[in-house]
């Protein structure tokens, strides 16, 4: 390519490529230390959405339950003394007492003084309010100390999904042809595989004994939807223009799809995420219900068994609240995951944000709304 | 004689090309049999090619029943056990017993036997079968027509009281597990207030028949495991119908539709409800496998003896035959399924099948 003459024709100095653009590239980083680039970086991508999401009720309710479950997993458990059998009288029942333990002495609930150094302060002490199961096992603590690892499962069911679901749909979409063929050959086999038997069958004859193991493993069942309306929504990216450019510019498809395809997908992928955790939930209680994992972590699902098998929760109505508190547990933390990502997709989703505005719709995808 | 060779020709070209025309329908009908092929390659290779495998775990079972009895424990009597039990001989190579393994299930239906049962694999599991096709498909059919009815009602009064109730509402509905909704119905329907059974699929002091009192008894035994399939077919399908209806209730043709002075009704039918049907119907598909797989746990619940009930049976029991293949049941069955509403698919959307024509990079 030859050097243009166009700087010279006025009078001026003639600047090399190198002098034009490199100086524009200099001047661009010397302002941004690293440090703010790392802000500016957190503001559009962290602090911007997130005080959208804030104004809505649903992403509100949804990150509070959800950092509640994250306190009990793991602040919880150092404070809370840890469940043993014989700690409380069998079958004690929940709020002993009524409300009248409230102002009254004894009961589930007492004012008592402790003292800070030499302070004595007021405060609340509890008496097993949520009763206790059949073996005099405390059910609150039980509660507590199972949220960790059940935590660690959705983390890690989260993770590896969304991850496997965000290569597969990513290449597929994006590299188009007999690549996107046979990956969404395989990706519809595993979605029409009935998940839940499949599990069993593994966990049956290998049973995971960590809990992000049981994760992973229900993990199977997770990624195919996602991958499929992941590699429907890179379908419409492929054809952006930025896009034709970089792949004009003769740039690596891993360079494309990590640079200028996979940040467009973030907010999807994250929504997805916490669907995903929210299956995992679901399912890993379900799997320890029946029994079929191994009893080495607790879980709400093996307090649902005891309840169930045990204290015969279901026909002795006495025994009902056994069974009650996890399963509340269980509604509760999904009814978080499920808040907050629609208000996520409500933050990230055009075509729902601008409903109310511009009512005019085209595609054929839904909203992800599971 | 060539006039006859001709007009042969002729025919089998015409068959050949009607059948083409039903290229949509073959590759999905090859798609599902791709599936089931691999299937049964998992299983086989759960069975046989992992460390600690079933195959292992159930010769040395095999051996210690025979030493109990008194009996040498000979290999090869022992392979002829483990044979009769699975499908395939441990003596032979690997590859031979892949490919026997899968014949004898693709072509003579041969599951191997329970070990617990003693009975064949297959007529075990095809006893059962019935029952769960009959809670799954009319808790799957309930769930998405109470998923197109409110989600069609709230798109109509987008923005009023109802609309935001009901969201709240379903999304709630939404944050419940199956089995959650399965314990509540059975502890205060079946237990506490007595209206409905707590177990099983009919009454057994009823004969058996084609008489209206053993038909209602199946319907009010299945009435309890129905509800909670119902929570698994509902979903969040109702908010998605919501969506879908919404958008193209602002739609151009519909304003046009309008314009014309279209009747309304035909309006809701033709112009809204089908077009907003149409994404609900690709996610029931994905729902069929997911209402199949809640009936191992649903039918725990209820103890109802269909195929989800035996494979709990099979785990607890450690029979593997049988848990392999109550596995390949449920994929029969849901790809049954998802063929069936496939080829419907076909009918309800026209440009079904005439994707996936893309630029490749």
């Amino acid at each position: 390519m030859s050097p243009t003459d166009e700087s010279s024709t006025d009078g001026g100095v003639q600047l090399s490529d190198d002098q034009l653009f490199g100086q524009l590239a200099d001047s661009d980083s010397v302002e941004l230390s690293g440090r703010e680039r790392l802000a500016r970086i957190l503001d559009a991508y962290v602090l911007a959405p997130g005080r959208v999401a804030w104004n809505d009720w649903r992403t509100r309710l949804g990150i509070l339950i959800i950092a509640l479950f994250v306190l009990a997993g793991t602040v919880g458990p150092r404070v809370i003394e840890a469940p043993a059998t014989n700690q409380a009288p069998t079958n004690h029942p929940p709020f002993e007492g009524g409300f009248g333990a409230i102002t009254e002495d004894g009961g589930w609930i007492d004012l008592v003084q402790i003292s800070v150094g030499s302070v004595s302060l007021p405060w609340l002490s509890f008496e097993f309010p949520l009763g206790a199961d059949n073996y005099g096992s405390p059910i609150g603590r039980q509660l507590v100390h199972a949220t960790p690892d059940m935590l660690e499962m959705v983390v890690a069911g989260a993770i590896v999904s969304v991850g496997f679901a965000t290569i597969i749909g990513v290449t597929a979409g994006y590299k188009g042809g007999r690549t996107d063929s046979f990956l969404m050959y395989i990706t519809d086999i595993v979605m029409t595989m009935p998940g839940l038997p499949l599990v069993i069958v593994i966990a049956a004859i290998y049973p995971p004994r960590q809990a992000w193991l049981v994760g992973v493993i229900l993990a199977i069942d997770a990624w195919p939807g996602l991958a499929r309306a992941l590699r429907s929504q890179v379908l419409t990216l492929r054809e952006e223009s930025y896009v034709e450019a970089s792949r004009t510019m003769g740039l690596p498809s891993r360079t494309i799809l990590s640079r200028d395809v996979i940040p467009q997908l973030m907010p999807y992928v994250l929504i997805n995420a916490a669907q995903a955790g929210r299956k995992v939930i679901f399912e890993s209680v379900a799997l320890y219900f029946l029994g079929v994992l191994p009893f080495t972590t607790a879980n709400w699902g093996i307090m649902m068994d005891t309840a169930y098998s045990e204290a015969f929760a279901l026909v002795d109505l006495g025994n009902f609240y056994q069974l009650l508190w996890p399963m509340s547990a269980i509604v509760i933390i999904s009814f978080g995951f499920i808040l907050f990502s629609q208000g996520m997709d409500r933050v990230f989703n055009p075509r729902i944000r601008a409903r109310h505005t511009k009512k005019v719709g085209g595609g054929d995808e839904q909203p992800p709304t599971e | 004689m060539s006039e006859y060779v001709g007009r042969a020709r002729e025919g089998v070209a015409a068959t050949l090309g009607f059948l083409a025309g039903f290229d949509y329908y073959w590759r999905k009908i090859g798609h599902a049999f791709v599936t089931l092929i691999s299937v049964t390659t998992i299983t086989f290779a759960l069975f046989r090619l992992m460390p600690g495998n079933p195959a292992q775990a159930m010769r040395a079972q095999f051996e210690s029943q025979l030493e109990g009895s008194g009996q040498a424990a000979d290999p090869e009597v022992l392979d002829q056990m483990v044979q009769v039990h699975t499908g395939f001989d441990p003596s032979q190579p690997i590859y031979m017993q892949y490919f026997e393994y899968v014949r004898d299930i693709v072509l003579y239906q041969d599951f191997g036997q329970s070990i617990q049962y003693g009975d064949p694999v297959f007529d075990i599991l095809f006893r059962a079968m019935p029952w769960s096709v009959f809670i799954s498909v009319y808790g799957l059919a309930l769930g998405y027509s109470t998923n197109i009815l409110l989600g069609a009602a709230m798109a109509y009064k987008e923005g009023s009281r109802f609309d935001g109730t009901m969201t709240v509402v379903a999304t709630f509905l939404n944050s419940i597990p199956y089995y959650v909704g399965a314990l509540l119905f059975l502890a205060f329907f079946a237990h506490d207030l007595g209206w409905f059974p707590s177990g099983g699929r009919y009454d057994t002091s009823i004969e058996a028949g084609l008489n209206p009192a053993f038909m209602a008894s199946i319907v009010h035994h299945g009435a309890l495991p129905i509800m909670s399939s119902f929570i698994v077919g509902f979903g969040g399908g109702a908010l998605a119908m919501r969506g879908n209806s919404v958008r193209i209730l602002g739609a151009d043709y519909l304003r046009v539709a309008r314009l014309r002075g279209i009747g309304s009704v035909r309006i809701a039918t033709r112009y809204v409800a089908r077009n907003a049907i149409l994404p609900l119907y690709t996610q029931m598909m994905i729902g069929i496998a997911a209402v199949f797989s809640s009936s191992v746990v649903l039918e725990y619940i209820f103890t109802y003896p269909g195929v989800g009930w035996y494979t709990f049976d099979a785990i607890n029991m450690r029979d593997y035959p049988l848990l392999m293949g109550s596995f390949l049941f449920f994929t029969i069955v849901t790809l049954i399924g998802i063929l069936l509403a496939e080829f419907t698919y076909g009918i309800v959307d026209p440009r079904a099948g005439s994707g996936g024509e893309n630029e490749s990079y």
